[in-house]
């Protein structure tokens, strides 16, 4: 039984997210990409390709600072779809004021999973000299979020919350940034903070994964949260490059190159597919490991088809 | 040392250019050392300022004088004489200085030339770098004297983030990732608990117009 289990104060209004994953079931997650708009129904569609398919859906918010349709609104949305939301949160946009309202009103309506997060630097987005708020940090959002579902008070003060926000809190993990040594020293700061469960940056090179697993054994940190495996489809050689020259912590072994490279024509897309079905297969295999994170940018009709070939269906009815 | 850069010189120039006598002062303090506001940076500017409100048909009398400090009162003193029928004031210190001009000659609109930018080190003549942002509630007795309010892009306390790579900050690969520089520093003086502890949300003590009354101050 996972160490976390036996202090976790999870209540009946606990999501599908938290029961499968103390269940034991190997669980699902995916990601939908908010719109640069108003508009409910590009939500609704986005939203109906994973329905079914996943255990909940990661909601992400303002993704590389540029400005979408809040997390909090579309995770509603999706509530309301009967599909269960993993709310992002970042800290680059709101201090611990907004972020405690934020969390309260999410709850209110009916959102159960919260992912804390520093966020992308708004240098990278669309409003580069917006003044970055970063009062706190993700590690600091995960124990403020902790103590006011723990203790029900405003952690600052120790005002009493009148009604505290019943969450499932998650944390992100980059086992390839630098200093890779330090890593899973880190994580353990977030599980010590108060985070449950934990998704990573996309893996791709799995031997160099399994490794960090190795040593997030040795701490005992896979006793205490869920861990979930972040992985993103490759959909051409292009996004390969790209993603192995610009995103910090990727790195995307040679003989992926070899395979999307040599698919033919229009075909890369299908052989990222299956270079994203056989990571998962062996992050099955890994001990430690507690579901997978499918991150599908704009792709997010293709999901089923992974989960499918993953032998993951039907998932689980709880 | 607090570090300065000089503006556009159309930015001043919009500012200035309805005034006819305008008195320039510059600072021998930081601003001098920071090669932007000393002697010769004032001598070069007013030339500079001269030439181009010329070009943009206008003219006015420039003067230039520059001060030991310009952020302390009795350096001020030695200006009331030279503002006689002054009617602008380009100020070539820090805000502090800017500031203080303006508080003195309060009925001459007074104008910045500079940016004040940071408070940094002086790494050579001519380059510096930002290390401390006054955050008021000094983190570096935790971070092996490296500031992550200043160095980090993000300003975390619970570092690194996701974003370094090769040791580098995502924000821009010719700035160290101050948290692996953090971690190096601890770890090579044994104290890398620091960085297995949760750092509490920091107390942002500054946010309001600072006064500091030190134990040495005496009413006079």
């Amino acid at each position: 039984m996972k160490e976390y289990m036996k202090h976790s104060t999870a209540g009946e209004n606990s999501g599908k997210l938290q029961r499968l994953c103390r269940s034991g079931d190997f669980v699902v997650t995916a990601e939908l990409g908010p719109p640069k708009g108003n508009n409910p129904l590009i939500v609704e569609k986005k939203a109906s390709y994973l329905a079914g398919f996943v255990d909940a859906v990661n909601v992400t918010d303002n993704q590389t600072a540029i400005v979408r349709m809040s997390s909090i609104a579309t995770a509603a949305l999706l509530v309301r779809m009967g599909i269960e939301p993993v709310m992002q949160m970042v800290t680059r946009d709101r201090n611990r004021i907004a972020a405690q309202s934020d969390i309260l009103g999410a709850a209110a309506l009916g959102i159960k999973n919260v992912l804390c997060l520093s966020g992308d630097h708004q240098m990278f987005g669309n409003h580069p000299f917006c003044k970055g708020v970063y009062d706190i940090d993700s590690i600091q959002l995960v124990s403020i979020l902790r103590t006011m579902r723990d203790e029900g008070v405003f952690p600052d003060t120790g005002e009493k919350i009148d009604g505290a926000p019943d969450l499932f809190i998650g944390a992100a993990d980059a086992p390839f940034s630098d200093p890779v040594e330090y890593r899973p020293y880190r994580l353990r700061k977030k599980i010590d903070a108060g985070a449950q469960f934990i998704q990573t940056q996309c893996i791709y090179d799995v031997k160099a994964f399994r490794e960090y697993m190795r040593r997030v054994r040795d701490l005992g940190i896979h006793e205490k949260c869920f861990i979930i495996g972040g992985v993103m489809p490759l959909k051409s050689l292009a996004m390969a490059r790209y993603m192995q020259q610009n995103v910090p912590g990727i790195v995307i072994p040679e003989s992926f190159f070899r395979c999307l490279a040599s698919a033919p024509g229009g075909k890369a897309g299908d052989e990222g597919i299956k270079i994203c079905c056989d990571i998962i297969s062996e992050l099955r295999e890994t001990d430690g490991i507690s579901g997978i994170h499918v991150m599908a940018v704009e792709w997010e009709h293709r999901v089923p088809e992974i989960i499918d070939k993953c032998g993951l269906l039907p998932r689980p009815l709880v | 040392m607090i570090i300065a850069r000089e503006k556009k010189l159309e930015d001043i120039y919009s500012l200035t250019s309805s005034y006819q006598k305008i008195m320039i002062v510059g600072c021998a303090g930081c601003t001098a050392v920071c090669l932007a506001g000393g002697h010769q940076e004032v001598v070069r500017f007013k030339e500079e300022l001269s030439l181009y409100m010329k070009k943009h048909g206008t003219e006015a009398a420039l003067k230039g004088y520059t001060v030991e400090r310009q952020c302390e009162p009795i350096f001020i003193f030695e200006l009331v004489e030279r503002m006689r029928n002054i009617d602008a004031i380009v100020s070539m210190g820090c805000g502090a200085g800017t500031q203080l001009l303006a508080e003195k000659f309060d009925d001459i609109p007074v104008f910045p030339a500079l940016d004040t930018i940071f408070v940094g080190i002086s790494r050579e003549t001519g380059l510096y770098e930002e290390n401390c942002r006054s955050c008021g509630d000094c983190q570096l007795g935790y971070t092996g004297g490296i500031c992550p309010v200043t160095r980090c892009a993000k300003g975390i306390f619970n570092g690194p983030c996701g974003g370094s790579t090769n040791g580098r900050c995502e924000v821009d690969p010719d700035i160290p990732c101050a948290w692996c520089q953090i971690y190096e520093r601890l770890k090579k003086q044994n104290r890398i608990e620091n960085m297995y502890a949760i750092r509490r949300p920091m107390q942002w003590k500054n946010q309001n117009p600072g006064i500091l009354i030190q134990k040495g101050f005496k009413k006079q």
